[in-house]
């Protein structure tokens, strides 16, 4: 049995659409996955001789494991965030011949192999295989290497129980970050001093290795405990059953100002408001936000003004680019709705327009504070607003019309690159690129006012010819139309 | 009031509709039958604009529908739930689509009003999203939702699946009364024999996309139409 279920992950995996139409995109994540994979190994590989060379009283191993506390509540952490125990996917078999106690077991056992898993794995060996060149006994350094392993498991089933309790009290992320900040903050006054107790922990096993049969003891207790509140919810009106949200009523009166396109900019805003991923772009903002903070008073930045046009850009375009960039794909599930309904595409995309452009302003008004920084911090913004706003604004509407990806936006919203193609990645680029250039070069030429002046120009010649450009834009739509509606009817 | 002529759609060699000439008049209640993959939905979908023809064209109302957007405000469908918006509540997807056909809310509030029994106080009131509902429920809000703004042609894609039966004879006297009552032209797919007879006026059955059977429905036609599916 358990044959069929590995074969059947398997083909999920490499039949779905989504593997098999975006290669670049599986490259990226190969990448990414390579990328991590490589942090991890480096980490293992130095760690051991970074130590000995900063604190070369100190025993490396001891040093490890007084920082192993961090390592988990941050292990814990991604994982609430990214991790989710796959149990939708078992529905079709609990009407076949099989035991549910078989299914349970490789829903659980398949979650151990996750890469979540194998990644630390690859700072663990090298460091292991380290201690045992170190002349630490063979035994330490295997007892180690096999509790740590033994301890990013007993992570991964906790974080399981800490996911359906969560899920039951309707607060979504909050316990987990309340928990976590807590013992953080426990440990970091020195009041309950988890990190000791950690690693004392930690050095009494490898001390003594039959000790390490208490933490096995504790993984199978968590995992009997998962297997038991799993069990109970094996029903398709438990967990299998997708939840449901109550229905929350708004008029959005005031959109009314906004004329023709209100209807369009009313269903915007609740298509941002009540989808995850569309969502999740909402709170990217406040990141992007705060992203200045990285730049602005750091001392090396002080001199490389062109890097603040970048942030300037980022900052009052964030959500213009997160939100622009997957124009009409927002809509793909009811297109064909829009397409047959009443409406003039000249208003649907000024909706879209006029949102992005609000949240232009918004982002600079909020962005003022940075003043602090100094005027020209508050003069670059303004101008990366009035570029966004006149040409980037515009680009983004453009590139949309080459969209073909659909999104189905009750999908989660991290890690989704649903709805992303090479539109994104072409359109993506020259968005933060090009207005650092237009400035750059009349800033290296002439001074720092010309390059400004450059940028609020350009913006401002594109919202003159916002009428024509749009004319033109939605002539790109309306040409498209036909390959838009049917590669977003394909189901992935 | 709707014309096709040599319409044809082709998706590589394979030809899913070839209707070399099909006129339907206006007002009248018009139904198509036919086996999975005959071409029903993408004649609709033809009608609709929502896909090219490979040859041929469609006239609404002498309106060319890939040429011209302006059979789009007498026009209205429900095909698929793809016509629904998931993330609003049924009051709220009736405002907008009323909205888009120039009634305001106290205009859709009247309208609604008369779909009571239908509803079965499910649809309206619930704090529930279109996607929370159930199929049934969906595809009674979405077959309301092309009816408002009194459209002259109402285009419905098998209307009468996972609806529940009081559901399906109400709907079956809606659309009759609508037929009678407002001259509108209606369209609808259905494999259930016996409600398309009852509703349509004429039944044109679909194989393999060529027009097999136009027929003027009288008593007769059940049965003919029963037996020529049972082969």
């Amino acid at each position: 049995m358990i044959k069929y279920f590995i074969n059947f992950q398997w083909k999920q995996f490499f039949r779905s659409s989504y593997w098999q139409k975006s290669i670049a995109l599986n490259i990226l994540m190969a990448f990414l996955a390579i990328y991590f994979m490589l942090t991890f190994l480096v980490l293992g590989i130095s760690i051991y001789p970074l130590l000995k060379k900063q604190f070369p009283e100190s025993d490396p191993l001891i040093l490890v494991n007084g920082f192993l506390f961090y390592w988990f509540l941050g292990d814990l952490l991604m994982r609430f965030f990214l991790q989710k125990l796959p149990v939708i996917n078992i529905k079709p078999f609990l009407v076949l011949p099989i035991k549910r106690s078989k299914i349970l077991n490789y829903v659980l056992g398949k979650s151990a192999v996750s890469f979540f898993n194998f990644l630390p794995l690859f700072a663990i060996i090298p460091f292991g295989i380290i201690l045992i060149f170190e002349d630490y006994s063979t035994t330490t350094a295997i007892v180690w290497m096999v509790l740590m392993y033994v301890c990013t498991l007993i992570i991964n089933f906790l974080n399981f129980i800490i996911e359906a309790k969560s899920a039951e009290t309707e607060l979504s992320f909050l316990p987990i970050i309340a928990i976590a900040s807590g013992l953080f903050a426990l440990n970091y006054f020195e009041i309950i001093s988890f990190s000791t107790l950690l690693a004392n922990g930690i050095n009494a096993v490898t001390a003594n290795p039959i000790l390490v049969l208490v933490p096995v003891l504790i993984l199978v207790g968590l995992y009997f405990i998962n297997y038991t509140a799993l069990k109970e919810k094996l029903y398709v009106d438990g967990s299998l059953k997708a939840k449901t949200e109550t229905a929350t009523t708004t008029d959005l009166a005031w959109t009314r100002r906004f004329g023709d396109i209100a209807p369009f900019l009313q269903l915007d805003l609740k298509l941002l408001w009540r989808n995850k991923r569309p969502r999740s772009s909402i709170f990217i903002v406040v990141i992007g936000l705060l992203y200045g903070l990285f730049f602005y008073p750091n001392p090396i930045y002080k001199e490389m003004v062109p890097m603040f046009v970048f942030v300037g850009i980022f900052v009052t375009g964030i959500f213009m680019i997160n939100f622009g960039q997957f124009i009409p794909a927002w809509d793909s599930g009811y297109y064909k709705l829009l397409m047959s309904q009443n409406i003039k595409y000249k208003e649907y995309l000024n909706s879209k327009f006029s949102l992005m452009i609000i949240s232009a302003i918004v982002m600079f008004i909020l962005s003022i504070p940075y003043v602090y920084f100094g005027w020209k911090i508050l003069a670059i913004h303004f101008a990366a607003m009035v570029y966004n706003i006149g040409i980037n604004s515009h680009i983004l509407l453009f590139g949309g019309s080459f969209n073909r990806k659909k999104i189905d936006l009750t999908q989660r919203a991290a890690f989704n690159y649903q709805g992303t193609g090479a539109v994104q990645w072409l359109i993506g680029f020259p968005l933060l690129l090009i207005p650092i250039l237009l400035f750059y070069v009349p800033y290296y030429f002439i001074n720092f006012e010309a390059g400004i002046a450059t940028l609020i120009i350009l913006g401002g010649i594109g919202i003159i010819f916002h009428q024509k450009l749009m004319s033109f834009i939605t002539k790109q739509y309306l040409n498209s139309k036909h390959k838009m509606i049917s590669a977003f009817d394909q189901n992935n | 009031m709707i014309k096709s002529t040599e319409l044809s759609k082709k998706y590589g060699e394979n030809i899913v509709l070839n209707i070399t000439s099909l006129e339907i008049p206006k007002g009248q209640a018009f139904g198509l039958v036919g086996n999975n993959g005959a071409g029903k939905t993408t004649y609709f979908n033809l009608l609709l604009d929502l896909i090219k023809p490979t040859t041929g064209s469609v006239t609404n109302n002498n309106i060319q529908v890939n040429k011209s957007e302006d059979w789009k405000p007498f026009t209205a469908a429900f095909i698929d739930e793809s016509f629904l918006i998931g993330y609003l509540t049924p009051e709220e997807y009736f405002y907008f689509i009323g909205e888009l056909r120039g009634m305001n809310k106290a205009d859709i509030d009247t309208f609604l009003g008369q779909f009571t029994e239908i509803f079965n106080d499910e649809i309206l009131g619930g704090k529930k999203y279109l996607r929370d509902l159930s199929k049934g429920n969906q595809k009674k809000a979405g077959i309301v939702a092309a009816l408002i703004g009194n459209p002259e042609v109402i285009i419905l894609d098998e209307p009468f699946a996972n609806l529940d039966p009081t559901t399906q004879i109400r709907l079956k006297k809606l659309l009759r009364d609508l037929t009678k009552n407002s001259n509108a032209t209606i369209l609808i797919s259905s494999h259930d024999l016996g409600h398309i007879t009852e509703v349509c006026e004429r039944i044109v059955v679909l194989d393999k996309g060529s027009i097999v059977k136009d027929i003027k429905t009288s008593e007769e036609t059940l049965k003919e139409l029963e037996a020529y599916f049972s082969v």
